[in-house]
């Protein structure tokens, strides 16, 4: 029992103050330093603690701070306003409303977390510590029923029995493929062999996620009690958690969290005075997206190229150092430990027929609450992005949103109100993957995007299948060449065929999915591929062969700054009278139309 | 550090449990002490002090102790309010330390108002 908790019990109020690497870089850590300060200054601080925790998800408003126990939801706090805040709120009792939330098109603040839909709408399993437990601090895990699961798979239950329960929970892997956590375990468990190894995939390559990064910062101990619940289950006693290397935080906390959990014997020799023994390593990620993918790992782990290499044999039969292996994702372990605390049935009565449970999603791009979110599988794309995301910004059109990845699909408007499993998701060209999701508004070029993705997997592909790598290569010349206005109307087919033949000749699932954002953006936005070809336009007005700037003459007033601020002088006319751009001199870098109060910029 | 036992585990639960209920917004009681300027001029101060003191000596978990601004009825101060789960919120006006430990004791721990310190019950909405 440390002294910290022990101290903790005395304050009447608690700020759980986030410390999640997003608010982190917005300076919370000083924060709590000044917080303190003038908690002392007015003899408050043996009253109200500061606490820091993991992410709390809304991290388009951090830094965040949540008061306790009234739940008062404090963001984009500065050090400036905590003296203000400190008085009023903590001393006087008076919670200070302009520090409060107030969601998109509203105007009527919204004090409490509970309150606001970004938090209300979630359902909390993988996440459910989030922002309530210092992740530092393991007795605070305890304390919300912490290593009661894996007391319970120790004392009440068999191998088989935890086997059993996982498989009838319906629990499927959150990291890309959603194969069933309970059979994989028994292939693992059934594979003949005394030695066996448990890996943890913390890579989290995909570009603009952080689901895993969250639930290690905010709750590593879940990840921890997964581990060792699956190696009971499995007969393995050594596990590896391989972790992205630009993930420092995380990587602290999980240090931290395996040495206090060593301290209490939760890990080590005879667990709970049973002959269970388990010891947790880290490994440090390679760096390469591919990296993430099972047999590149285990041969990362192993010290060899991180490449993958052909299955079967799965790693269940032959992994790590030619062992047994089972390897899961961050937020499949950490749904483990409720699902044994609260029992299959419980689980599996959220989410859909196939996709049990909750699912934690980035949400990240054209969306005004940007943050981590973890919903029931089977909620619908529109509520995901209106309710709990709050819409698209200032004031434009959705368009599309990309899940599953870089080698996901891009899904549109007409398909909002998609409850979303890991089949629906396949069938209309995109997946699960991660839980990624990247929203895009009306001035998002279609082709573009899918440039983008394959421009990601031509540098990401590892390069032993020809078709990943110099077909990813080729659909990249093909949409350069389109982007360019230079495309014509057989290379469409050519995508597409080409598209199709390396899904069905590459190895792993990166050369597998990579054609999907072309495949999707062709099959739902064709139009715009048209446009490019055919018209040479850009509707959307983001390519640069393709579209021109110019002034609307009835529009401008004349006022000089898109002269003053263009880079390279191609903005001309006199002061009060409509000004012109010099189409020679443009770079159509859009500087002019940021800065243009009178919206007079045009892009056609 | 010795290691721990499945027994262990709900006595380190049991030791942090004011600060979980604390988190979890969730008490079985919850004692508003108004902190307006006036309030903390007529000795707010001291309730609430008295409140964390005897919170701390009688290690109770399951009270939970905040602070609201002035009540609106300034002459009165100090105020609290009581509020047991379940139940309408009771207003306590001209508060001494010595009527807070009384309170403290049959109304928040016995349960039964202490009807002569007692303003009204029930309780405005917040708006
Ligand atoms: C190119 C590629 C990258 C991958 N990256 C990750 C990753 O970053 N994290 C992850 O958990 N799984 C990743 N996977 C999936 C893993 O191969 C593996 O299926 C997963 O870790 C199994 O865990 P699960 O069953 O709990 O999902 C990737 C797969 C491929 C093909």
């Amino acid at each position: 029992m440390n002294d910290q908790v022990q101290e903790q019990n005395k304050y009447r109020l608690h700020c759980m103050l986030c410390a999640g690497t997003a608010c982190v870089s917005m300076k919370s850590l000083r924060l709590k330093e000044v917080l303190e300060e003038e908690l002392k200054k007015h003899d408050l601080d043996k009253e109200v603690a500061v606490v820091l925790t993991g992410c709390n998800g809304f991290c388009a408003v951090g830094p965040i701070m949540t008061v306790m126990p009234d739940g008062i939801f404090y963001h984009s706090l500065t050090e400036e306003i905590i003296p203000h805040l400190v008085e009023e709120h903590f001393l006087k009792g008076r919670p200070v409303k302009k520090l409060m939330f107030t969601p998109p098109e509203e105007e009527e603040v919204v004090p409490k977390m509970s309150d606001i839909d970004f938090f209300s709408r979630q359902t909390l399993v993988a996440l459910r510590n989030r922002g309530l437990i210092d992740p530092e601090q393991i007795d605070e895990y305890i304390a919300r029923d912490g290593y009661k699961a894996l007391a319970k798979a120790l004392s009440e239950m068999t191998p088989e029995d935890i086997i059993e329960e996982i498989k009838k929970s319906g629990l499927r892997g959150r990291g890309g493929g959603g194969f069933p956590t309970g059979r994989k375990w028994e292939f693992c468990k059934n594979a003949p062999g005394d030695v066996k190894y448990i890996i943890c995939n913390c890579d989290e390559g995909d570009p603009g996620a952080y689901m895993d990064r969250s639930i290690v910062e905010a709750d590593p101990h879940a990840v921890l009690e997964g581990m060792a619940i699956g190696a009971r289950a499995i007969g393995a006693n050594e596990a590896y958690v391989y972790i992205r290397a630009e993930y420092p935080l995380a990587m602290k906390r999980l240090m931290l969290a395996i040495e206090s959990a060593k301290e209490y014997g939760l890990l080590g020799d005879n667990i709970f005075g049973t002959d269970f023994c388990f010891d947790v390593n880290i490994c440090h990620g390679a760096g390469a997206f591919v990296c993430g993918e099972e047999t590149s790992l285990i041969a990362s782990i192993e010290g060899r190229p991180p490449e993958p290499r052909q299955r079967p044999p799965f790693p269940a039969q032959s992994g790590l150092w030619g062992k047994p292996t089972n390897i899961n994702n961050v937020e499949t372990w950490a749904n483990v430990p409720s699902i044994i605390n609260r029992g299959a049935d419980w689980f599996a009565g959220m989410g859909t027929e196939t996709s049990k449970g909750t699912k934690v999603f980035s949400l990240v791009g054209k969306i005004a609450n940007t943050g981590l979110i973890e919903v029931p599988m089977g909620i619908t794309l529109r509520e995901i992005i209106f309710e709990i995301g709050g819409g698209i910004p200032n004031g434009k059109k959705f368009k599309a949103v990309q899940t599953g990845g870089p080698s996901g699909g891009c899904i549109p408007a007409s398909l909002l109100d998609l409850p979303i499993d890991y089949e629906s998701l396949n069938e209309v060209g995109s997946m699960m993957g991660s839980g990624g999701m990247i929203v895009m508004d009306e001035d998002t070029c279609m082709v573009d995007v899918a440039k983008y993705f394959i421009d990601f997997c031509v540098d990401e592909s590892c390069g032993k299948c020809s078709t990943c790598r110099d077909g990813s290569k080729v659909l990249l010349d093909i949409l350069e060449r389109i982007c360019h206005g230079e495309g014509k109307e057989e290379d469409l087919d050519l995508l597409e065929e080409l598209s199709a033949a390396i899904k069905d000749g590459s190895m792993c699932g990166l050369g597998q999915t990579l054609p999907n954002p072309v495949l999707s953006t062709m099959k739902y936005f064709k139009d715009e591929y048209l446009a490019h070809i055919r018209d040479k336009k850009c509707p959307a007005g983001v390519c640069k062969a393709l579209i021109q700037y110019c002034i609307d003459p009835e529009k401008c007033t004349g006022c000089t700054l898109c002269m003053r601020r263009c880079p390279s002088s191609a903005i001309v006319g006199e002061k009060k009278q409509p000004h012109k751009i010099l189409l020679d001199k443009c770079t159509k870098c859009g500087i002019c139309r940021d800065v243009c109060k009178f919206d007079c910029i045009i892009v056609e | 550090m010795a290691k721990l036992s499945i027994h262990d585990l709900d006595r380190i639960s049991e030791r942090v449990k004011r600060t979980t209920l604390l988190r979890e917004g969730a008490g079985r009681a919850k004692i508003t002490v108004h902190m307006g300027t006036c309030g903390i001029a007529a000795g707010a101060r001291k309730i609430m002090n008295t409140l964390m003191d005897e919170i701390a000596e009688r290690n109770i978990t399951d009270v939970i102790l905040t602070s609201s601004g002035c009540a609106g009825l300034c002459s009165r101060e100090p105020m609290a309010t009581v509020e047991i789960k379940g139940e309408a919120p009771v207003k306590y006006v001209d508060l001494t330390t010595d009527k807070i430990k009384r309170i403290f004791e049959e109304h928040v721990l016995g349960g039964k108002i202490v009807e002569e310190y007692a303003l009204a019950r029930g309780s405005e909405r917040m708006s």
